[in-house]
């Protein structure tokens, strides 16, 4: 018998949706960036780039399929990033 | 039951090749967070020369780029789905829609450095050491990153033509598939880059 490792197929159609928001939030950002938000541009852009990267994390790169433990890693890692970013700017900020 | 796909002495360790995989996609998420720092310093101490700089691009040509990275990576996870459903030739059809797409990508990004190019901007031209300060880190951090980014597009072509081949040799299999998972990982990887590097670059202006 084969090992029982990926048990889980995600099924083509759940691909299709998410492509289908992602399409969707690549095109509000552009319209959202083209009708000037002033401040709120960058705060829009980079909310939806991040739903956007979150969606491509938890399903077409399997973490929501997968074992916690990569789930973890990925967000420490996104929790050190973001620590090193918050530390440059309140350097530059504040110096 | 396929007896003669039985491999009982085998040695392998599909966790143990997923985890290195996400390891080394941790070291690429930090090559090009500490290049997102460097952009973002820049942009906090050259607002008006990152704003006059980023107009010149081209927010179609990177639209068109993101719509062509965001359905390659739904075509790659998708022939990982039909390897499991022991669907060969939809995998491979996948596969090399995958491949045509990121050839598509590399034929927009050429039109668009070398329309740069043409017009006197590029690391090192006459146009930019006369430019402002700022405008020069923008096209330099410009070149670099959407560079890198290319020659990632490139490795990730070039490791899921293996994982083609390997499929066609039937090495790769429904119970045996974590390779092209890895490449769907690595091409995922250039995908999230894309989605911040878009924004960046031809949006906020």
């Amino acid at each position: 018998m084969e090992k029982d490792q990926h048990t889980h197929i995600v099924k083509y159609k759940t691909y299709v949706y998410v492509l289908i928001a992602l399409l969707f939030m690549t095109f509000v950002s552009v319209i959202v960036t083209e009708i000037d938000l002033g401040p709120y541009t960058v705060t829009m852009a980079l909310l939806l780039a991040s739903i956007k990267s979150l969606l491509v994390l938890l399903i077409f790169m399997h973490l929501k399929f997968d074992k916690k433990f990569y789930g973890i890693m990925v967000a420490s890692v996104f929790l050190l990033l973001a620590c090193v970013i918050v530390i440059t700017f309140m350097d530059y900020l504040y110096r | 039951m396929n007896d003669h796909q039985v491999h009982i002495d085998e040695h392998r360790d599909d966790e143990g090749a997923k985890t290195g995989m996400w390891i080394f996609i941790f070291t690429e998420l930090l090559l090009f967070g500490g290049l997102f720092i460097a952009y973002s310093v820049y942009r906090y101490l050259n607002p008006l020369a990152f704003h006059l700089a980023a107009e010149e691009l081209d927010t179609t040509l990177g639209t068109i780029n993101t719509v062509i990275l965001l359905v390659s990576s739904m075509t790659i996870a998708m022939s990982i789905s039909a390897i499991q459903y022991k669907n060969k030739k939809l995998t491979l059809i996948l596969m090399a829609v995958t491949m045509l797409l990121a050839l598509a990508f590399m034929v927009n990004k050429y039109f668009e450095w070398s329309g740069k190019i043409s017009h006197g901007i590029y690391p090192g031209s006459m146009t930019l050491q006369e430019a402002s300060r700022g405008e020069l880190l923008f096209f330099g951090l410009y070149y670099a990153m959407t560079g890198l980014h290319a020659l990632h597009i490139l490795i990730g072509m070039a490791f899921i033509g293996y994982v083609m081949h390997l499929v066609v040799k039937n090495e790769v299999q429904h119970d045996n598939f974590v390779i092209l998972e890895n490449s769907g990982l690595y091409w995922h990887l250039v995908d999230l880059i894309w989605i911040f590097l878009f924004p960046l670059f031809y949006l906020i202006t």
